[in-house]
């Protein structure tokens, strides 16, 4: 686990939600690592338990919901999970930042943005409030919002969405974070600023090292940042590879469905594959396999047996039983979801 | 300036808008002052076909949704004209316009709210075969369930409520909803935004399916240009309220025009591991509709080489380029605005075609 290169290590991290409705398993036993310096994508569908993953590396998580026993999450060596409030107060907004979708809950309406950001100075690195103010100040150019003087004196209303997900990336950078959990951090944004947006963390994980735990559900935003790719499926990590590999060589029927249904600007027109039904509630995770019934390869095993993460080589995992019964797959039928009508509820 | 055609040959458009303006009241203080105008749609005019799919893309802010409402008089426009199937929409009265939308129906972006949350699904589907007196008691129970077979939900679901369905499900409920009335055009506002990649799959096919059977055209209004490419014949892009560009899918993304285009072409993510695009990055954010620049509402962003002074002074017409490809820029050849005029706008630099290779997605 804790080999040179780790930053983090998570492993068999369960969050579970104690409702009304059951005990939902949010996240279900996920492990893996992000190396110093690398930008990871975690991707999936809504409701796979993405959030509640990056939430609980910091150990956001409230009642009702709890990180369950057994779970542990290795960042910088020391076991999150074990450590007290304060010493997790330390590190959130230091070492390990979170760059939430929208930009407004990260940020507080009645404050000035450079108070915001120097806040975090103060907290962090005991600056003086002039100090702090310069601080922000020199974040604020750092993420290339002009005329930065003028706008520390802003409020976020005053901000465009774009201009305010810049800030809140200043806010998260100010201590030079180890970490960056950055939750569809572009995804309420139009796709000029998105760019503007990504190129920016791009360049400055380049020169200051930092890891980016990149959340998202847009693969194309994957292929151009991640250089590894963990898809999650019902509260599991269901497949894990190089980027490369990732989208030449999709493993899990899973992957291959949400590749499959991605338009691309200059391919020829296909008709888009879709992926029947949609994700259960985490209530009630299927026995077997979770994907089993929008899969168009399941067979018996895949009821009987809850597959384990296999190894395909190369770093490349999928938890699909396909890797030990490979012929398989030369014979898709239609999904159950798809016989019982495509939307079940 | 004669109005963008559409493409193939000169049949009847379905829709015409010309000049379409929708301007905003800014009110201040307590007795409501008018202290300003938001332009929200400032001079639109484009052409829909029968059967046809125009998409409308831009960023947001820029107006797409107050063209769409203000096509079917959801909002009251500030000026211009509206004809769909030769009548014209802004002169109908109550009677008219109910009777307008039987055949021109909109779904809206968000499953969420566009729903009435004490209705059952069977109900919201019904509610306009009841509106327009199409069918009543048992017949109408038919067509509901009809109608939620058509869109892929299973007619038990009819006495169901809209938060037990997931985001598809529900837009599938609004497809259904718009259908019922049998419309020849449909304004989709963002309907796959909210949406999953694999649930926008399904939604996607399901409208391609819809309009094959039952030669719908569709205003497709999106920011999502993978999504465009796949479903428009055609795309408009707006700027500021304007728009800028009108095209072919094929000829906007192989040839785009006006710098603006450009630039959000290139800022479309690629799906190849390795490929980093070249990308046209903007400067500053867009500004405000309050308070639009002059002349060209781009050129304090524009990145075309010839940019000058007479871009600041003078509004670039929408003009036809290329065979049925339109667009707004006095800095790309032909235009109908003279050099001649241009220096004496303070011009400096005479146009020269741009098209930088970071906008191209296709290799044409
Ligand atoms: N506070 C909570 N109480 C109960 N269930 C919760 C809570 N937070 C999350 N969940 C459930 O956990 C599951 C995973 O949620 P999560 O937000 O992590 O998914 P996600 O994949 O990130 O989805 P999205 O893309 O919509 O944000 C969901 O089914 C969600 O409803
Ligand atoms: N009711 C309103 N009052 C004032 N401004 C409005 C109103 N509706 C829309 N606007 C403004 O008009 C512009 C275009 O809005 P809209 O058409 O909703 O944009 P979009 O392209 O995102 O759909 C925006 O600047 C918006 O703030
Ligand atoms: S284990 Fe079986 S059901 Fe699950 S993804 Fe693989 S083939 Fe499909
Ligand atoms: S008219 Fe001038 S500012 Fe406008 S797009 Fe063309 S070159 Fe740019
Ligand atoms: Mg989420
Ligand atoms: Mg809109």
């Amino acid at each position: 686990m804790a080999d040179d290169a780790g930053l983090l290590s998570v492993r068999n991290l369960r969050t579970y939600f104690y409702t009304d409705a059951g005990v939902a398993r949010a996240v279900d036993g996920v492990s893996f690592d992000v190396a110093v310096g690398e930008t990871v994508g975690l991707v999936g569908e809504s409701g796979c338990g993405k959030s509640v993953t990056a939430f609980s590396i910091p150990r956001l998580i409230r009642p009702p919901g709890r990180i369950e026993a057994g779970s542990e999450i290795f960042f910088q060596g020391e076991d999150l999970v074990l450590k007290d409030e304060k010493y997790l107060q330390g590190i959130r907004g230091n070492r390990v930042a979170i760059v939430f979708q929208e930009p407004m809950t990260a940020l507080n309406p009645v404050f000035t943005i450079g108070d915001q950001i120097g806040e975090v100075a103060r907290i962090h690195a005991g600056m003086s409030k002039r100090d702090a103010w310069a601080k922000a100040i020199e974040m604020l150019k750092l993420v290339g919002i002009p005329a930065p003087e003028q706008r520390a004196g802003e409020y976020p209303h005053q901000l465009s969405g774009g201009m305010r997900q810049r800030v809140v990336i200043a806010m998260a950078l100010v201590m030079n974070p180890a970490l960056v959990i950055a939750d569809e951090p572009t995804t309420a944004l139009d796709v000029t600023i998105q760019a503007q947006i990504l190129e920016l963390l791009a360049d400055l994980t380049r020169r200051l090292g930092t890891s980016v735990l990149l959340i998202t559900h847009d693969l194309g935003v994957v292929a151009e940042n991640c250089t590894r790719v963990i898809v999650m499926y019902a509260g599991e990590v269901v497949e894990e590879a190089s980027t490369a590999d990732l989208f030449a060589r999709a493993h899990h029927p899973y992957t291959e469905g949400l590749l499959g249904a991605m338009p691309r600007v200059g391919r020829e027109k296909d008709r888009l594959a879709t992926i029947p039904g949609t994700v259960p509630p985490p209530t009630s995770w299927p026995e077997g396999c979770r994907f089993r019934d929008r899969c168009p390869y399941s067979w018996e095993r895949c009821a009987a047996e809850h597959p384990p993460l296999y190894q395909i080589g190369g770093g490349h995992t999928s938890r699909c039983h396909l890797a030990d019964e490979p012929e398989r797959r030369q014979h898709p039928h239609p999904p159950l979801a798809a016989q019982r009508g495509a939307t079940a509820a | 300036m004669t109005a963008p055609r559409p493409v193939g040959d000169a049949t009847r458009p379905l829709l015409s808008v010309r000049d379409l303006t929708k301007h905003f009241p800014i009110k201040r203080g307590v007795f409501g002052r008018v202290t300003g105008q938001v332009r929200a749609v400032d001079g639109v005019t484009f052409d829909v076909a029968p059967g046809e799919t125009l998409a409308l893309v831009g960023e947001s802010g820029c107006g797409k949704s107050t063209t769409g409402r203000a096509i079917l008089r959801l909002i009251e426009p500030t000026s211009g004209t509206i004809t769909f199937d030769g009548e014209d929409v802004r002169a109908l009265d109550s009677t008219g316009l109910r009777k307008l939308r039987r055949r021109m129906q909109i779904v809206f972006q968000d499953p969420f709210s566009s729903l009435n949350p004490r209705m059952s699904i069977g109900a919201i589907v019904r509610e306009g075969l009841t509106i327009h007196r199409l069918a009543e008691g048992s017949a109408a129970d038919a067509r509901v369930r009809q109608l939620l077979e058509e869109v892929g939900l299973r007619p038990e679901y009819s006495s169901r409520y809209p938060h037990e369905f997931s985001g598809g499900q529900r837009q599938r409920v609004g497809i259904a909803r718009a259908l019922s009335v049998e419309p020849t055009f449909i304004v989709c506002d963002e309907p796959v935004s909210a949406l999953d990649v694999s649930v926008q799959a399904q939604v996607v096919n399901l409208l391609q399916d819809l309009q094959r059977d039952r030669g719908l055209a569709y205003l497709f209004i999106a920011h999502d240009l993978s999504v465009v490419e796949h479903i428009a014949d055609r795309v408009a892009v707006m700027y500021l309220g304007h728009v800028v560009e009108l095209a072919t899918v094929e000829r906007l993304y192989s040839e785009p025009i006006m710098p603006y285009t450009q630039a959000l072409l290139s800022a479309v993510p690629a799906p190849e591991p390795g490929v980093k695009r070249e990308r046209i990055l903007l400067a500053g954010d867009v500004p405000s509709p309050a308070n639009p620049p002059s002349g060209c509402v781009f050129h304090p962003r524009c990145q075309h080489p010839a940019r000058d002074a007479a871009c600041a002074k003078i509004v670039p017409p929408l003009e036809e380029k290329a065979p049925g490809h339109w667009a707004a820029c006095i800095k790309q050849p032909p235009t109908t605005v003279s050099w001649e005029q241009q220096r004496d706008a303070g011009g400096t630099n005479p146009p020269e075609f741009f098209l930088p290779r970071a906008a191209l997605h296709r290799s044409a």
